[in-house]
């Protein structure tokens, strides 16, 4: 299977929204790559007619009735949060930067 | 306790006091405990007098109608939502958050009369065997206080293994119930997924996270699931299947060995793995010795996906894990670092708010998630899943009634052992992972020791079996209640008493 290359982990962990320093990096790349060399025991299985699982129980399309009911409480809510002001949580501007 | 509270001999304030002055008193050498509620535990135990003195009053039917959990303490691991309460799973990234709602559980729980005593230590996010990935610290091993509690349960396993509480709340993703009751020498179990609702729990893995029970024995762990299992509409996962009252009432142990007699039961050999301790292994081969003289029979079958299984996990557990976790962005909840710029908050939050473990484990989720690797890794470990679970349920079809196997290779390992090498730590739960692959029940009780430190015997069984289950283990307790190590309590839980011993943050910083 593939190795992750120092550029890789930067992208994967840029995916993740991760900020890591320089020797975060780099040990992660080594742990990584020892990870992915684990993983490498699956390719001897022959999966190619083998249905994926993605849960156990044979449960499915659970509905229930769209009724309104009550909220939490939006102050029990909002104190949770590292800025608000009237009800609002404050987010740093998004347009006109390149966060998008 | 539940007796001497019905006939008054004691009361729950009374219990209550007693158990939180042993958890402060201790903890500092345990680490056990991250809150522990000096005012709204008593306070709810007043309440719990009053309503046994009415049953009292009222007579033995009202007395008998009362759960058997009613007036006594209960430890929740810090990842289950408790009103107006801390709910840090173990992380920084929680850290000043405060729960705005009850858990189902939490509900359920206050329900049957039980008394929330406090907050449990734990891996962060629940990832880890060892509870040394908290933010808060490492959790000590009353056997040994130099030594793992196992983990990412750790400080529910501990408490009670200590008797700082009588129950005791983990979850269990990989192993996370079983193992660490295995390394503490209590009882713990890890239900059919879609047991117990999970609303109000912090989320790792959501094909595989459930939640379980932790006591000191098989009846007592049989009434707190009892007490927490069911159908919540609020967890579409959680599933309308009945949840039998007779998990109350397990037999006494003239009655209980006899659960054991014509049970056809699987020993999986590949479940003795390479490094597997040879006292692990003695002591499991000893058990079903005990369970065969019982009139149980005990053939070796195979389960031959179970080397695949470890490598499954590590890729669909920390993908479903990275999108979990994505939620954590400095926005809503905990601390948001950085000077304004959204992603550069981002980066830092996250960056400086999750752990070692956490962010490795994101990283890994991240890449088998990314363009062009789906296919490679988690659908590759989706159709392996299945393999898994198919070994699981054609020995169930054969008409198997559980599976026999050691829950851990090895007894509690000493602190920093495993931290260099995280294939390592993995490891920890190559017998109890591959149950969650398949959702099955699994049950971890005591068996013995080895080296002076406790040794966990696993029953697995089919899907909703945990009444058979609980029988056969409560079967087991039965057959070897008069073993001379039953008897004992923990090896160091009396240094834990002298103020002078370390901390476990301390004794980790010498090994250092």
């Amino acid at each position: 299977m593939a190795t992750l290359s120092r550029i890789e982990v930067e992208h994967v962990a840029h995916l993740a929204r991760l900020g890591l320093g320089d020797e975060e990096l780099t040990r992660l790349e080594g742990q990584l790559n020892h990870i992915l060399e684990q993983y490498a025991i699956l390719a001897r299985l022959d999966t190619d007619a083998i249905p994926p699982t993605a849960q156990t129980i044979e449960l499915e399309n659970i509905l229930r009735e769209d009724e309104p009911r009550p909220s939490l409480p939006r102050e029990a809510v909002l104190v949770n949060s590292a800025e608000t002001d009237g009800g609002f949580i404050i987010v740093p501007a998004i347009l006109g930067s390149d966060a998008t | 306790m539940a007796a001497a509270l019905r006939a008054g001999e004691t009361s729950s304030r009374e219990l209550v006091e007693a158990h939180l002055a042993t958890a402060e008193r201790q903890n500092p050498a345990l680490n056990a405990w991250l809150t522990l509620d000096h005012e709204g535990a008593p306070a709810a135990a007043d309440e719990a007098d009053r309503t046994v003195a009415h049953a009292r009053r009222a007579g033995p039917a009202a007395l008998d109608a009362l759960d058997p959990l009613f007036g006594l303490p209960v430890a929740l691991k810090d990842l289950v939502s408790v009103s107006g309460g801390q709910c840090t799973a173990g992380s920084r990234i929680l850290a000043g958050y405060v729960a705005p709602y009850d858990a189902h559980i939490t509900e359920r729980l206050r329900a049957a009369g039980a008394i929330v005593l406090g907050k449990t230590n734990m891996d962060e996010f629940a990832m880890g065997s060892s509870t040394e990935h908290s933010a808060w610290g490492p959790t000590a091993n009353p056997w040994a206080l130099d030594r793992v509690p196992g983990g990412s349960s750790g400080g529910s396993a501990s408490a009670v293994a200590s008797c700082h509480a009588p129950f005791g709340i983990g979850t269990d993703t990989g192993g996370s119930i079983r193992q660490p009751a295995a390394l503490t020498g209590i009882v713990g179990m890890k239900p059919t997924y879609g047991r117990v609702s999970r609303y109000g729990i912090v989320a790792f893995a959501s094909s595989l996270d459930q939640i379980g029970p932790f006591g000191r024995d098989v009846r007592d762990a049989a009434a707190l699931l009892h007490a927490i299992a069911g159908r919540d509409e609020r967890d579409s996962t959680s599933a309308p299947i009945d949840v039998p009252d007779a998990l109350c009432a397990l037999p006494d142990d003239d009655e209980a060995a006899s659960a054991l007699r014509g049970k056809r039961l699987g020993l999986p050999r590949e479940y003795f793995v390479a490094g597997m301790e040879p006292g692990v292994e003695a002591r499991i081969r000893e058990a079903v010795a005990a369970l065969e003289a019982a009139g149980a029979t005990v053939e070796d079958v195979s389960l031959p996906h179970t080397e695949y299984g470890l490598a499954t996990y590590y890729i669909v557990a920390p993908a479903e894990a990275s999108a979990n976790l994505a939620r954590y962005d400095g926005i809503r909840y905990g601390p948001r670092l950085g000077d304004g710029d959204t992603l550069a908050n981002y980066l830092r939050t996250r960056g400086e708010g999750f752990g070692a473990e956490v962010k490795r484990r994101i990283m890994l989720g991240t890449y088998a998630l990314s363009a062009g690797y789906y296919d490679a890794y988690y659908l590759k470990a989706q159709k392996v899943r299945t393999l898994i679970k198919g070994d699981f349920d054609a020995l169930f079809g054969e008409g198997f009634d559980a599976l026999v196997a050691p829950t851990s290779p090895t007894v509690a390992f000493p602190f920093g052992a495993r931290l260099a090498d995280p294939v390592s730590m993995y490891l920890s739960d190559a017998c109890t992972l591959p149950v969650n692959m398949a959702g099955l029940p699994g049950v971890s009780i005591p068996c013995g020791l080895s080296e002076g430190l406790p040794v966990g015997l696993q029953l697995i069984g089919p899907a909703w079996s945990e009444l058979e289950l609980f029988r056969l283990a409560r079967g087991y307790e039965a057959i070897t209640a008069d073993v001379n190590w039953r008897a004992l309590e923990p090896a160091e839980l009396a240094l834990a008493d002298d103020p002078a011993t370390p901390s476990p943050a301390e004794r980790v910083a010498v090994h250092a």
